[in-house]
């Protein structure tokens, strides 16, 4: 992948006609910010922002034998679910450590769409088409599907104005078939930015029609460089920062997704191993309240300068207006209010474990 | 795109400006860096006054909320001057990066006519924004 030029996604147009600012991206050209990320972000806060996140990869598993291949490979359970309901979870490999983390979506018994990372896509199609083989259909429909993520209290005011439904009514990690701006497409509950929001999938075709409707009924366009602040905000995982194949879903505080109690999946004799042995370390959130900003890969350090673990995820955080950030620290260093260093490239700042999520939306 | 371009000084091809005035060489960032960085949130000098710094080596770094750069001496010479205000109000670059110099180096004006005219970084930039 590395070698071929960046992928295009449908809105690729309407980013240099919106002057996004393009960077390499998961294997895509996609836009870093249009105006400037701490707007975007403030946009989404505030009122209402879209994202072009077509990157993302949708398979496609079908038929009688679908629910039982999917609930194999993820972490949570996917027995619970109804049609039309979707559940966040990772999958794992046999070590427990994650291949992906996944929005899981139960269109009926018998039809299920599984939305991964880009960066994982290859590796996540050939997962579920090994098990699906002989059990069910796969299909990894990506190239052909569209995805905007509408994100801000008035996501759904906005909805609404391109001719959507009403969907207030549609709950929390839900998800339906509706008309917006003309367009077919299946709206759902769910986002990355700690705000309420829809993401909609529709064709590649609709997709610039969707885009410039939303944009004109007034949600600003935004960037990953806002994506991520927004969701490091919220305390979101990023999958190759926070979570990785070297990372277990119990130390990255996901063992919220991880249902030891159902039948067997792939990596839970590991997981119940480790959660028998007691974690080594835990993913924590940090605040620096000295002088510097944590960033992917800095050395966290104790008093002394020794090694203690490692920044995953930091940032200023523009709506929490404090440089924050993920890491990895031993457990008995990861209480709340457990002080630490952060090596910043040869400058020593101080940083605190805080309480996460960093920011929460009030209700 | 408008390059935004003084002609009241000289550049670097890391998108430094060098301006020089009373024996002494002004150092701050351009707006092509500025609008490369975004929101600036933090300046780092690593010198104060008195300490040496060799042309092309590191003096300090600028964080932006998404990244950060370092930040190069265009010349050799002893730090005169730091502008403290940065440290506290860093954003004072995005309002008026040439304005906000970061630290004067004693060295004379003719010390900088190595460095890029302002047709010549205009070139530059043009020439990465394709």
């Amino acid at each position: 992948m590395s070698d071929q030029q960046p992928k295009h996604t449908p809105l690729h147009a309407e980013h240099l006609r919106a002057k996004g600012r393009m960077v390499p991206f998961a294997g895509y050209e996609l836009p870093v910010q249009y105006a400037g990320l701490v707007e975007e972000h403030r946009a989404v806060r505030s009122a209402a922002g879209v994202f072009d996140v077509s990157h993302m990869g949708e398979l496609e598993l079908d038929g009688p034998g679908a629910a039982a291949v999917v609930n194999e490979l993820i972490t949570n359970d996917a027995a619970k679910l109804v049609n039309g309901q979707a559940l966040y979870t990772c999958a794992c490999n046999e070590r427990g450590t994650i291949l992906d983390d996944l929005i899981v979506y139960r269109r009926s018994a018998g039809a299920w769409l599984v939305v991964c990372n880009a960066s994982n896509r290859e590796k996540i199609a050939g997962h579920f088409a090994a098990a699906a083989k002989g059990r069910c259909n796969f299909a990894d429909v990506s190239d052909a599907t569209a995805l905007i993520a509408l994100q801000g209290p008035r996501a759904l005011a906005i909805a609404g104005a391109v001719g959507g439904p009403d969907l207030s009514g549609l709950k929390s990690f839900h998800f339906a078939k509706a008309t917006l701006a003309g367009v077919a497409v299946t709206a759902s509950r769910t986002g990355y930015t700690g705000e309420d929001g829809l993401e909609i999938f529709c064709a590649n075709a609709d997709a610039p029609q969707l885009w410039r409707a939303l944009l004109d009924a007034g949600a600003v366009p935004a960037g990953l460089g806002a994506r991520d602040t927004l969701r490091l905000e919220a305390r979101l995982s990023l999958y190759g920062n926070d979570i990785d194949e070297t990372t277990n879903p119990l130390e990255a505080g996901l063992a919220w997704v991880v249902k030891l109690d159902k039948a067997d999946f792939v990596g839970k004799r590991a997981l119940v191993e480790i959660k028998e042995q007691g974690l080594a370390r835990r993913l924590v959130g940090f605040e620096v309240t000295g002088r510097g900003i944590a960033r992917h890969g800095y050395p966290l350090q104790d008093a002394s300068g020794a090694v203690i673990g490692t920044c995953t995820s930091g940032s200023p955080g523009p709506t929490v207006g404090k440089n924050i950030g993920l890491g990895y620290v031993p457990s008995a260093l990861s209480a709340i209010g457990s002080p630490f260093v952060v090596d910043c490239r040869g400058r020593p700042a101080e940083a605190v474990v805080v309480k996460t999520p960093f920011y929460k939306r009030a209700i | 795109m408008p390059t935004n371009v003084k002609s009241d000084r000289r550049y670097t091809k890391d998108h430094e400006w060098a301006m020089a005035s009373d024996g002494a060489v002004q150092v701050g960032i351009t707006a092509y860096a500025v609008e490369q960085l975004g929101d600036i949130t933090l300046v780092n000098l690593d010198v104060k006054e008195g300490d040496l710094v060799a042309e092309g080596k590191a003096f300090g770094t600028i964080e932006s909320v998404k990244t950060l750069s370092d930040l190069f001496a265009p010349v050799s010479g002893k730090v005169t001057k730091i502008n403290k205000d940065l440290e506290s109000k860093p954003e004072l670059v995005n309002d008026d990066c040439y304005g906000a110099w970061m630290i004067a180096i004693e060295a004379p004006a003719s010390s900088i006519d190595g460095l890029l005219d302002a047709k010549a970084y205009e070139d530059l930039v043009a020439s990465l924004d394709h």
